[in-house]
């Protein structure tokens, strides 16, 4: 297959499973003739028809709710919300009920479903249009909440998005739709959930990020080699549950950590992260936790998007302060 | 200025025993069935008895929070009594009627209301949803339920239920619209009991019925006489028929009136009028359907009695099980979360087993 985007590569994740699971069914607002706002769904009502690639009216509780209804059925649902900060009305039938109904019938009715959203910012958006509010689905039990960063991460861990037999937020980093393309064979292999992606080894500092801003991690881990210090890169990929084993190996190893996030700092998926640093691998540290994230406000129309989200400099910055601890 | 109609609706409302019990007309064939018009009257009496013991058991402390159907029995063990074993029921939280008429057990109702999730893990009713409690968001199950139907080609209705207040949520027109767009194998029953806890109709809308609220999808609305038994199985029959046979959804407002409190938590004393609700009694469905069984010779005091003697038994049984059944293990919290539990929770599972209930 010739290299793709990360955009690409969830639509060739997503034919994959139209062609090969019957039970796979597409839908939500403007995913069918149009394709998609961001094309993640092009020319999949095409091929697979309109029973299977459904265009919806605009209601998102009622996609959500579709969803649910028709996963406790045993299709296999992948419902798109057109962006993330539209993602609060369908968040009643998310957390009532697709996080729940497993538990409260015993296992008797499940919901392997996905919804997928396009979030955080970057592309100067409208209002709405940029949050980064993983933390709040990755706060409720039942629920898994993946983000790729990459093309082939997009392709393997949607497929096993799809696959997976309990409700996943797929939440795609829509800064970073088209700006790497990645060889990606088109073989339905997927990736692991619940499992990190060590991108760099390193010896000094484990930088810790997910999604959009593992662009900005890696090249700061680049940067910071030119300095001398080693940093080891983490993709957390699967933000929850969250594979803690793999963090904690890597921190034990070099003994400083900074997790470095696009949302706001506070009750955060990074603030996770680092609780559990310190409840479980404290006496490895060598220096305070370092978190670089967006501040703890709105996330600003996008004249200030710049200053709002976190760059290579401010991971610098913080990864050079916690260097200071000998 | 020249001005056209360009659209015009209407809502009918169906009723064929009348308060006194007396056929308002003619009858469908099933209620010159005696045999089934007394199973009916023991099937709401029996749901009658069922939430007095459940009201009972929640009074001595043996129960959490229970929301009876008095006065309202008409409406679940109508529309379930029409239900097949294929068809999906998606109940709120006053939908025991139909739960029971579609093959949940009474010991299970009471396990939900008791605090035991495998209350929800009908052994019977294998695809019926459990209870909903976030008003109105079961509309939107139903539609997604008939939608997975309809792709497979299957002849099965689905039916929910929802207070007339939960008509007020976003959901009920969300759920109610696209079953109307796909043409959707969908039964909404409404429960217009006139309360949502203490909230009366007129401040719930400026609608003339809930009915009506299905003309704005594109979908039938009908209105029934939700204290007449026989009404409320008919005109369920007739949208599940339809349902089945692709004909689409339908709306249907069950008129009736709360009779007990919203749920053991509420008093209703503090916002029902006394004398209101006075009248309402003289409305309810099972005397009516009582006086229509004798007017038919159908019935007697000895039958009565009889059946009030079975269904004690039966409800004893129900709770006997009920109370005896095992408490549930700290490890129940964790085993249903996840196919496969979360390594990072795995460890919260071992201290909530060893801790216990210390």
């Amino acid at each position: 297959m010739a290299a793709i985007t990360l955009i690409e590569a969830v639509n060739a994740a997503m034919a994959y499973e139209l062609e090969h699971d019957q039970d796979v069914v597409l839908f939500g607002e403007d995913v069918g003739k149009n394709g998609g706002v961001f094309r993640a769904t092009d020319g999949l009502q095409k091929k697979y028809g309109k029973d299977r690639v459904i265009d919806t009216p605009l209601a998102e509780s009622m996609i959500a709710g579709l969803a649910v209804g028709m996963a406790a059925q045993g299709m296999k649902p992948i419902a798109e919300m057109q962006f993330m900060g539209f993602i609060f009305p369908a968040v009643d039938q998310i957390f009532c009920h697709a996080a729940r109904m497993r538990h409260r019938t015993r296992g008797r009715i499940t919901q392997p479903l996905v919804i997928r959203a396009p979030f955080g910012g970057g592309i100067h958006a409208p209002e709405h249009h940029s949050e980064s509010t993983e933390a709040l689905f990755s706060h409720i039990p039942g629920l898994k909440v993946v983000i790729p960063s990459n093309p082939s991460r997009a392709y393997g861990l949607m497929l096993a998005a799809i696959r997976d037999p309990d409700p996943v937020i797929f939440l795609e980093p829509k800064r970073v739709y088209r700006i790497v393309k990645h060889e990606v064979e088109d073989n339905g292999e997927e990736y692991p959930l619940e499992a990190c992606f060590v991108d760099r080894e390193g010896s000094d500092i484990t930088l810790i990020s997910w999604g959009a801003m593992m662009h900005e991690t890696l090249q700061a881990a680049e940067k910071l080699a030119a300095e001398g210090i080693d940093a080891e890169v983490i993709d957390v990929a699967t933000v929850s549950p969250i594979d803690m084993d793999t963090i904690l190996e890597s921190v034990e190893k070099t003994g400083r950590a900074c997790i470095i996030q696009e949302a706001p700092k506070s009750g955060s998926v990074g603030s996770e992260i680092a609780a559990e640093i310190a409840e479980k691998a404290v006496l490895s540290l060598l220096a305070p936790i370092g978190r670089v994230s967006g501040y703890d406000t709105v996330m600003p129309y996008y004249r200030l998007e710049k200053q709002y989200m976190p760059n290579v400099d401010r991971i610098l910055d913080e990864v050079r302060t916690i260097m200071e601890y000998k | 200025m020249t001005t056209t109609t360009v659209a015009s609706f209407e809502i009918k409302y169906h009723q064929y025993l009348d308060a006194s019990g007396k056929p308002a007309k003619d009858l469908p064939k099933f209620a010159k069935d005696m045999n089934t018009m007394r199973e009916l009257y023991r099937d709401m009496y029996k749901l009658r008895v069922f939430d007095a013991k459940a009201y009972a058991l929640q009074r001595t402390g043996k129960m959490g929070t229970y929301p009876a159907s008095l006065g309202q029995e008409a409406i679940g063990i109508g529309y379930g009594d029409v239900m097949t074993k294929e068809d999906v029921l998606i109940p709120y939280y006053r939908s025991t009627g139909g739960l029971l008429k579609h093959g949940v057990t009474m010991e299970e109702i009471l396990r939900y209301w008791g605090g035991d999730e495998e209350g929800a893990n009908y052994s019977v009713a294998k695809e019926d949803f459990p209870i909903c409690v976030p008003i109105a968001n079961q509309i939107i199950h139903a539609s997604g339920v008939a939608k997975a139907i309809q792709m497979r080609k299957q002849k099965r209705a689905v039916v929910t239920e929802i207070g007339e207040g939960g008509t007020s949520e976003g959901d009920f027109y969300e759920g109610v619209n696209v079953a109307g767009i796909w043409n959707l194998g969908a039964v909404f029953f409404i429960n217009n009991n006139q309360w949502a806890i203490s909230v009366p109709t007129d401040i719930q809308t400026a609608c003339e019925t809930y009915a009506q609220k299905a003309i704005a999808a594109g979908v039938e609305g009908i209105q029934v006489d939700g204290n007449d038994i026989i009404a409320v199985r008919e005109v369920a029959n007739y949208a599940l028929e339809k349902a089945r046979s692709g004909g689409g959804p339908t709306v249907i407002e069950a008129i009736t009136y709360r009779l007990c409190d919203h749920t053991t938590a509420d008093d209703a004393s503090r916002y029902d009028d006394p004398k209101v609700k006075e009248e309402a009694w003289k409305n309810e469905p099972l005397v009516r359907l009582r006086k229509y069984l004798e007017d038919n010779k159908a019935w007697s005091d000895e039958d009565e009695e009889k059946m009030k003697e079975e269904v004690a038994k039966e409800v004893e049984a129900a709770v006997k099980a009920y109370e005896e059944a095992p408490m549930p293990g700290p490890e129940e919290m964790f085993d249903y979360l996840y196919a496969e539990l979360p390594e990072l929770t795995k460890p919260q599972r071992e201290a909530a087993i060893k801790r216990g209930a210390k």
